[in-house]
């Protein structure tokens, strides 16, 4: 039997950093056979664990989609995240997984997919943006909604610069409050459902952000006329074991690390947005 | 047919002597600090011999008794529960060597002689079940199971209930029914004795039992009709779980949060709480480190904390986790409601908060299923 309490150690083979503190490490396993079986879902997550200071789950990534290796994009807001933000290429880590249960990324094929993601950056999302753009002819249009509450807090520019530049992609930004100059809408990321052209009847929405965004994003969309049961959405909550085991990542009756943290619109609707869950 | 028989009193001693030789390491109810705990057994002389209880909301104190009854006394404070899912636990140990690498090594126990527990009430075995289905199925724990693993079971029938067990309500006792190895049934002059499993008829093939005369098993049909009748509290329904959830803004919640003291005792004592966090322990010289789990509870602040935000920062949301958890969400996670009616919580409660009046209130109207 495995133990699903047993990190595997992995080495960075790149940092990068990105818009801000935000960096990325590209990271092996060591094992060379771990390193060639490791396969993760876009959505899924690793707990990484830092020697003598912590472990945090963190969503598994493709630094560039081409790659082998997978990588994660972390912000450094406290006390493990921080100390990661000093890793150089060379340095080890822990790593656990991945776990949890992904995008449904085959359910999507054959129609319009629309990411829409809020606040600072949201690494779950750009996976389902690099697999649609790596494998174009299965999807329709690609909308790309991204709100953030003032128009300094985008990041990412370029990439989403880069994005619009992709064959039959649309990329939408809201800032709550904007800048002189800023190309953006100004208001709630609400305000660019109007402008996004997608089929209403047939694309799949996949969301990750602050929930209160979340939730007025899903009933926002329910009332244009998207079936809640083609709304995905990415959560969080405080994660200790990612093994079903801890308690901490309860949302009602599910268990983030492992029912989620992709959740599908209808099984999470009720408590969504309620205060205390 | 399974061995089922009389043990006389006097021949009880030979049950943790066969379980010794038999390769068990024996644990069971002993009086420690004014409380019964599950410890370590070297003779049947541990056991709480004349001993008896009085529990209330917030309120529990041993006293002395005029016969010789070891188990006329309900549940203390802890069970089974810290011997599988224990306290404090390591999970991993790493270490770093001159160059960075890393090694890990898994924290969990090198396989021990296994445990038999004698004296495990029907409440303890129906909260064992369910900390089964929670480290056991789907992702199994490895020191839970390790632990688990040959776990051997002397259950004893409840026959002197506290003022606030209410056990008959959730159907999980007073009687042991199934989930045993051996069930001992105490009366004045020695026990009725049942096997219920393959290993269980081992032990009991061992021992000197009697035929249970019809005067026994009269005795006994007496103590379970009065260890039923004696309890007094109810839950108001087996699956409460909608009408908890359709009352997410019942004005109680506020009400039973201004007595609350968030203090987790009610968790803690909860045989069927299974919350833990971790915790990363370095060693001084910066080469070893360990990664530990320890119990937790949805009343700490540390149990909802995600970066910038704990989810439930008040006691309203707290009271309101535990209970649609417990009595709620439980099952659809496991089939049941989380609560075996062990009334733990309620004698434990510094301020005596009682889970079956606030459930009575918050779910009035609502019917069993
Ligand atoms: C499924 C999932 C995917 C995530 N993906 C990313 C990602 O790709 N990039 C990224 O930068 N961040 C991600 N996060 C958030 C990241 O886990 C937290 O920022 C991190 O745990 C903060 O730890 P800290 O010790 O630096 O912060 P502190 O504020 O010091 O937190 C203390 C502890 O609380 C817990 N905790 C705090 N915040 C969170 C949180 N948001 N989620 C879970 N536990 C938390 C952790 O145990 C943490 O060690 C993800 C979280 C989840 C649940
Ligand atoms: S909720 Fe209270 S009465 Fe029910 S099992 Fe837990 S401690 Fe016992
Ligand atoms: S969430 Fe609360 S009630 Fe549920 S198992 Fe954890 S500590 Fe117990
Ligand atoms: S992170 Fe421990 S149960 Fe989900």
């Amino acid at each position: 039997m495995t133990d699903p309490y047993l990190p595997r150690e992995a080495e960075i083979l790149e940092r990068v950093d990105e818009a801000g503190s935000i960096f990325s490490l590209r990271l092996a396993l060591t094992d060379p056979r771990a390193r060639a079986d490791y396969a993760f879902a876009p959505g899924q997550f690793n707990m990484v664990y830092l020697f003598g200071v912590g472990e945090v789950p963190i969503s598994v990534v493709r630094l560039r989609g081409e790659d082998a290796d997978f990588a994660h994009t972390i912000r450094p807001v406290g006390r493990v995240t921080r100390a990661m933000a000093e890793l150089r290429a060379g340095d080890r880590l822990g790593i656990r997984g991945p776990f949890g249960r992904g995008w449904p990324l085959e359910l999507a094929e054959g129609g319009d997919v629309v990411v829409i993601t809020g606040g600072l950056g949201c690494a779950p999302a750009v996976t389902v943006v690099h697999h649609v753009l790596a494998n174009r002819e299965r999807f329709g249009r690609l909308v790309i909604m991204q709100g953030v509450k003032h128009s300094d807090d985008l990041i990412w520019a370029e990439q989403y610069a880069r994005w619009r530049e992709a064959p039959d992609t649309r990329v939408l930004l809201a800032a709550d409050q904007a800048r002189p100059g800023w190309t953006g809408q100004q208001g709630l990321i609400t305000t660019l459902f109007d402008q996004a052209e997608f089929d209403r009847g047939r694309a799949t929405v996949m969301m990750c952000g602050p929930e209160p965004m979340m939730v007025a994003s899903a009933r926002r969309l329910v009332d244009d006329g998207v079936e809640a049961g083609r709304i995905w959405l990415s959560m969080e909550r405080n994660m200790q074991c990612a093994a079903g085991h801890c308690g901490h990542c309860q949302f009602g009756p599910r268990f983030v690390c492992r029912d989620g943290p992709v959740f599908h619109y209808p099984e999470v609707a009720g408590l969504l947005g309620v205060r205390g869950f | 047919m399974s061995i089922y028989g009389f043990l006389h009193r006097s021949a009880l001693k030979q049950l943790p002597e066969c379980l010794n030789e038999a390769g068990y390491r024996c644990i069971g109810p002993r009086v420690r600090e004014g409380a019964v705990t599950f410890g370590e057994l070297t003779s049947i002389d541990d056991l709480p011999r004349g001993v008896g209880d009085e529990q209330r909301p917030a309120h529990y104190r041993l006293g002395e008794r005029e016969d010789e009854r070891l188990f006329a006394w309900a549940v203390g404070p802890q069970g089974l529960k810290s011997w599988l899912f224990t306290p404090r636990e390591t999970l991993w140990r790493s270490r770093r060597d001159d160059d960075g690498r890393l090694y890990f090594e898994t924290g969990s126990p090198a396989d021990d002689r296994p445990l038999a527990a004698i004296g495990v009430r029907a409440c303890d075995l129906a909260a064992l079940r369910l900390q089964d289905a929670h480290f056991l199925e789907r992702e199994p724990d490895p020191g839970y199971r390790k632990r688990r693993a040959g776990l051997f079971l002397v259950a004893v029938d409840c026959t002197h209930p506290a003022e606030t067990c209410f056990c008959h309500s959730t159907g999980d006792g007073p009687a042991c029914e199934s989930g045993f190895d051996l069930a001992l049934h105490e009366l004045d002059d020695g026990f009725i004795v049942h096997a219920g499993s393959e290993a269980g008829e081992r032990v009991a093939a061992r021992l000197p039992l009697l035929p249970v005369g019809e005067e026994q098993e009269a005795a006994r049909r007496d103590q379970q009709r009065a260890a039923i009748d004696a309890q007094q509290r109810a839950l108001p329904g087996r699956n409460l779980r909608d009408a908890l959830f359709a009352n997410l803004d019942h004005e109680r919640w506020q009400a039973v949060a201004e007595r609350c003291l968030s203090c987790a005792n009610c968790t803690s004592v909860c045989p069927t709480c299974f919350c833990h966090s971790h915790e990363e322990v370095p060693d001084l010289d910066g080469r070893t480190s360990e990664h530990l789990r320890q119990w937790d509870s949805c009343f700490t602040e540390g149990h909802s904390y995600i970066h910038g935000i704990v989810i439930r920062a008040e006691t309203p949301e707290r009271y309101r986790q535990w209970l649609t958890h417990k009595l709620g969400s439980w099952h659809d996670q496991y089939g049941r409601s989380g609560c075996v009616g062990c009334g733990r919580c309620i004698t434990w409660c510094p301020v005596g908060i009682d889970l079956t009046e606030e459930a009575t209130v918050i779910c009035a109207e609502a019917g069993d299923d």
